[in-house]
């Protein structure tokens, strides 16, 4: 009822990110839709929604700068949560929207959340023409052929800040795991991800001190599911990397309270070919903690992928990239250095004030 | 010695019992009727807060379409343009034999802070339980005891924090419920909205501002204000309740208190112990008189909770809590006024010599000089309450007249009364006529405070009554007006109103439409009605003032209708010109009496309505008929029409007379218990004087008059006391009724009642005000007629 609770619950679904009370939804799925090792995605129609699976995103950050050189980084994310596996038109569909938007620069943060729910027109996602959103918040297909996701308008805004924004991508979509089966513990949970990682962008940022024109490349990630969690998985580290050379890296490391975390990864070639890497074959070690509401959060973190000889140190851009919205996280730009250089995205979840 | 000094105050009380239970009896009843009103004040406040608190709608502004339910469509477009809003619908349905208040909330989008339920109880509740059908709603506990049986509702959670027959819920629920088919009733404007109206993207919305929408909580207000002026009247009576027998308990112990100083008790420690008695006295009397209020409270609470259910719709729980808050201001009433009583006490005895006589009646023999001082203050007290709202505007000038009246009234009272005596007195023929009368007079100013209560609860009490009677007979002659229609229907859909008045047209005698747009009228939110020409209008619409031939202008489309409620408010006559919309004004033909409804309305012809708002839902009809009951069960069948949607004039009737009935009820009972708080004051009174007139009543006796006679006179004098009090009760009491009627209520409501006179009840009043002198001067005067010829020889034979 209350938005906190409600929130919670989506996001807990939405960002495997289970708290312990919360760990049994994710493993059970009734009347739900299963991913599948065997089904393809099929374009554009997997770029809409699947009111069968319990939870999908639409989710995409981006790393800007300005002419001077200053950084920004903002994310765009519209959660799609079913109560029940259908869709209906009116009040009684069940299915809930939660969009939530971020703006980092090197001195602040902005957060800001909608939420809706499905049937009335409030919030939701078509693919012909492809638009999804909530409230005014929208990501909207500009292509006139192709993929849809291939160029869009993207705007967000909230207490502070606003932005609006054009997406060109320069390389087809990426699929993540096996061919956008992407298993998410040793049991066997699993999601359909794909990615387009390769969009340049340019727009405006709307902040206190004025609109500023910025330039830069983001990542949308598309991902559903009906039981991404494992029963002890109680957070996750999550991280998209431009590098310089042009190549991108997705890779994810998923908290495990009674054992090793599980870390999946996702090489892609600068001409955009995926290779993608089993548990265990990414490992992600935080250097440095930062108090951030009262909880000790990892804003630097060594990074190791031995088989692309990939050894990086993300530094944040600003470690109090806190998502203060009623159910809280961490996400924000960061930079790169050690074997490569470069920009990125971090989110994590699950951290709490002990 | 300051033992043997508590011992001896202590020891009068032991040999005076009943004394001391006056003493604490007048001071239990004072500060009783206090709390009782105070509690019922507090809960009615406490309720009425939580319930605007948790729906708190009244706080926001809405965007609304005057002509009724807004599409989801709209909610969704505006959403989209970024216009920060969240959808309310609201409607009745009865659910089994429960008419239930629904408010649907758009649990998603709806301001955290109104939702219902505490945080604790929402943790509870998973979003499948929340959003997926059956779904949830709060309701008060005896709601939900009261709906538990029925077929198809969401699952209830009882919410203390509602009021009963309100049902809140999710908007998905109250959708199924009301069938609105995603019909939205208006649109909260939450934080971040933009200004103004959403312009072309919903053309049809209306912003309607917190001010508007305050027009309950005014009357709420009033409501408030009435309890509260009973409050204070309660107050003052109490006052001079205990002012009066904290005074007595002082001069019944004069001489303990001259003994206890002459045998050496220092004076500090006389009053120490004094004002140590008064305080634990006050307490001990003040937490019984909370006891006795929190019962007096408990009985009248669910009479109170009617009330307002009845009359503003929102309704509060029938049961009472104990707050501290009244009790403590009950306690403080009995003890600053024990203390303030006491202080004329205590001060006298600081000055009393040594060695002075008793003078036990010194108390009893007012001067002349301090008559005239309390005159002269009742007379500005008067003035200045009829100056109030001469010079000021507003509910507080009302109440300012009403207090200043009553007050000034009482404090007059003993200089009339002695002016009355003497009048007696100069007519009176041969002695035992001529010493009744001067006895009387001498009497006065110990009996004073008691008469000026019992003025104070007889005035209230003419007031009162002639007002909630004036009210009913107007409010049932209204209602026979204005309900004509056997029946009244609602069709769910336009089409559906075409077919219905298609059918019913051979079956009924005539189908009279309510069609009605909400607009604002000057600025506030208004309704134009629009009616078809036909006789029961002519003959039974109910008009305070008109034109020369108001129905034929009215009809001819040259003039319009409007309730008193507008008329007030705008200063219309008719003959002025009214403006219902841009650029369409009307000469006002007649003004209409529309008791109860806060809001600004105007009736034009039908035709005229149509032609300049078409989009007028066509929905609620009245139907002339012979036979409803049948007709009623046909709609049914035929149209399936809910039973809510088919509404008999009886019942409608019934329910309207109940509601007002029990509106009053209250204030009913709290009359009879002032009065009989007064009368125990006059008994109070009567019994200290008695004891204390033997020097008075002895020579009489010595003379010849017989105790049975004496008794008969002591007897008459209280009655001749009575009667003279309710004359001078009576006019102050009709001007206290005028006051509430023309003054209190038009600042109120905004409608002037017409007043009424009930000889017959004031007969009723003085019987009743006769009957309360008898039984309190029988205690007296039983004593009287048996006292020992011995004592009264005895006055001759010392000092007592």
């Amino acid at each position: 009822m209350n938005a906190d609770r409600l929130a919670l619950l989506l996001w807990l679904a939405a960002s495997a990110a289970s708290a312990q009370g919360f760990a049994g939804l994710g493993t059970e799925a009734e009347g739900f839709a299963i991913p599948s090792p065997e089904a393809a995605l099929t374009f554009p129609a997997d770029h809409g929604p699947h009111p069968d699976f319990r939870i999908e995103w639409w989710y995409l950050t981006a790393n800007l700068s300005d002419a001077n050189g200053t950084d920004y980084g903002i994310q765009w994310t519209l959660f799609r949560s079913a109560l029940a596996p259908f869709e209906a038109d009116g009040w009684d569909s069940p299915q809930i929207w939660l969009g939530n938007a971020g703006l980092t620069t090197p001195e602040a943060h902005f957060a800001a959340e909608r939420l809706a729910r499905g049937g009335i027109g409030q919030a939701g996602v078509t693919t012909a023409p492809f638009e999804a959103w909530i409230d005014d918040w929208h990501m909207t297909s500009t292509a006139p052929s192709g993929d849809p996701l291939d160029s869009l308008s993207l705007a967000a805004n909230g207490e502070g800040f606003a932005y609006d924004l054009t997406l060109q991508a320069t390389r087809p979509l990426v699929p993540q795991g096996i061919d956008g089966y992407s298993v998410k513990s040793p049991e066997g949970q699993a999601s359909y991800y794909y990615s387009q990682p390769f969009y340049e962008i340019e727009g405006t940022l709307s902040l206190p001190s004025g609109p500023v024109e910025v330039t830069g490349q983001g990542w949308l990630d598309r991902e559903y599911s009906s039981q991404p969690l494992s029963e002890t998985q109680d957070g996750w580290d999550w991280i998209s990397l431009h590098l310089d050379g042009g190549e991108k890296l997705m890779g994810f490391r998923l908290r495990d309270r009674e054992g090793a975390p599980f870390t999946s990864a996702t090489w892609i070639a600068a001409d955009g070919t995926p290779t993608p890497y089993p548990n265990g074959a990414l490992t992600m070690t935080p250097l440095e903690t930062t108090d951030v509401n009262g909880a000790p959060i990892p804003t630097q973190w060594q990074i190791d992928l031995p088989a692309q000889s990939l050894s990086l140190r993300l530094d944040a851009l600003n470690p109090n990239s806190w998502m203060d919205l009623t159910f809280p996280y961490w996400e924000g730009p960061v930079t790169i250095s050690g074997s490569h250089t470069g920009k990125g995205y971090l989110e994590m979840t699950g951290y709490t004030a002990p | 010695m300051r033992r043997a000094a508590l011992a001896a105050l202590v020891s009068h009380w032991r040999r005076q019992p009943l004394q001391f239970f006056t003493l604490i009896a007048g001071l239990a009843l004072a500060t009783a009727l206090w709390s009782a009103v105070q509690a019922i004040n507090a809960e009615a406040r406490r309720s009425y807060a939580a319930a605007e608190g948790m729906l708190g709608l009244g706080s926001y502004e809405t965007l609304a379409d005057p002509a009724g339910r807004m599409p989801l469509e709209t909610f969704a477009r505006l959403r989209r343009a970024g216009w920060q809003v969240s959808p309310v619908l609201e409607g009745r349905a009865l659910l089994g034999n429960q008419r239930i208040e629904l408010l649907g909330l758009d649990f998603i989008s709806a301001p955290q802070a109104n939702l219902p339920g505490n945080p604790q109880l929402r943790e509870t509740l998973s979003p499948n339980e929340i959003f997926l059908p059956p779904g949830i709603a709060f309701v008060a506990p005896d709601t939900q005891r009261a709906l538990r049986d029925i077929a198809g509702l969401p699952h209830l959670i009882a919410d203390t924090s509602l009021p009963p027959g309100r049902l809140v819920t999710d908007i998905a629920v109250a959708d199924r419920i009301l069938e609105a088919g995603g019909g939205i009733d208006s649109l909260i404007l939450l934080k971040g909205a933009p200004d103004g109206t959403p312009g072309a993207l919903a053309p049809q919305l209306q912003r309607f501002d917190r001010q508007s929408q305050g027009e309950i909580s005014r009357l709420t207000d009033s409501f408030h204000l009435n309890l509260t002026a009973f409050g204070l009247l309660s107050f003052a009576v109490g006052l001079f309740i205990v002012h009066g027998t904290i005074g007595l308990a002082f001069e019944q112990r004069r001489p303990v208190f001259r003994t206890l100083r002459a045998v050496g008790l220092p004076l500090r420690e006389l009053l120490g112990l004094l004002m140590a008695e008064i305080i634990l006295l006050a307490l001990l009397a003040g937490g019984l008189g909370i006891l006795l209020g929190y019962l007096i409270a408990a009985a009248l609470l669910p009479d109170v909770a009617a009330t307002l259910r009845g009359l503003y719709g929102a309704s509060i729980p029938g049961s009472l809590a104990f707050d501290p808050g009244w009790a403590a201001s009950g306690l403080g009433v009995a003890l600053i006024g024990a203390l303030v009583a006491a202080t004329h006490g205590l001060n006298s005895i600081r000055k009393m010599p040594l060695l002075a006589s008793a003078r036990p009646r010194a108390w009893a023999v007012a001067s002349t000089a301090s008559l005239r001082r309390q005159a002269l203050a009742g007379l500005v007290l008067l003035l200045a309450g009829i100056a109030a709202p001469i010079l000021a505007d507003g509910l507080l000038a009302g109440f300012a007249l009403m207090g200043g009246l009553l007050l000034g009234a009482a404090l007059l009272l003993p200089l009339v009364l002695g002016a009355a005596l003497s009048a007696g007195a100069a007519l009176a023929r041969g002695p035992v006529a001529q010493w009744f009368w001067a006895d009387t007079r001498q009497q006065l100013p110990g009996l004073s405070l008691a008469l000026m209560s019992l003025l104070l609860a007889l005035a209230t009490n003419v007031g009162v009554s002639t007002m909630v009677s004036s009210f009913r007979l107007t409010f049932t002659g209204w209602l026979d007006q204005r309900l004509v229609s056997q029946l009244y229907v609602t069709a769910p859909s336009e089409a559906e109103g075409e077919r219905l008045r298609a059918w019913l047209a051979p079956r009924a005698e005539a189908i009279l439409p309510i069609w009605k747009v909400d607009t604002p009228l000057y600025g506030t939110p208004g309704e134009i009605y629009g009616i078809v020409d036909h006789q029961v209008y002519r003959s039974h619409w109910p008009l305070l003032a008109s034109s020369d031939t108001p129905w034929e202008d009215f009809y001819a489309g040259r003039g319009t209708l409007i309730n008193e409620q507008l008329a007030y408010r705008e200063d219309l006559s008719p003959g002025d010109s009214v403006t219902l919309g841009p650029g369409w004004t009307l000469p006002v033909s007649a003004i209409y009496s529309d008791y109860g409804n806060p809001a600004g309305q105007a009736i034009v012809h039908l035709p005229l309505l149509l032609t300049q708002h078409p989009e007028v839902p066509r929905l609620r009809h009245g139907i002339l008929t012979e036979d409803p009951e049948g007709l009623a069960r046909a709609l049914h069948e035929e149209f399936g029409l809910p039973r809510a949607n088919l509404i008999d004039n009886g019942s409608l009737k019934a329910i309207s007379l109940q509601i007002f009935e029990r509106t009053f009820t209250v204030t009913g009972a709290l009359n009879v218990l002032t009065l009989s708080v007064a009368g125990f004051a006059i008994l109070t009174a009567l019994l200290t004087l008695s004891s204390m007139r033997l020097p008075q009543l002895a020579p009489p006796w010595a003379l010849g008059l017989t105790r049975a006679q004496l008794a008969r006179l002591e007897t008459l004098r209280s009655l001749a006391l009575a009667a003279l009090t309710f004359a001078l009760a009576l006019p102050t009491g009709l001007v206290l009724a005028w006051s509430l009627l023309a003054v209190v209520n038009v600042e109120a409501f905004g409608w002037r009642l017409p007043m009424f006179l009930f000889p017959a009840q004031w007969l009723w009043l003085l019987a009743l005000s006769l009957i309360a002198a008898l039984l309190a001067a029988y205690l007296p005067v039983r004593r009287l007629a048996r006292t020992d010829p011995s004592q009264f020889l005895k006055v001759f034979a010392d000092e007592r």
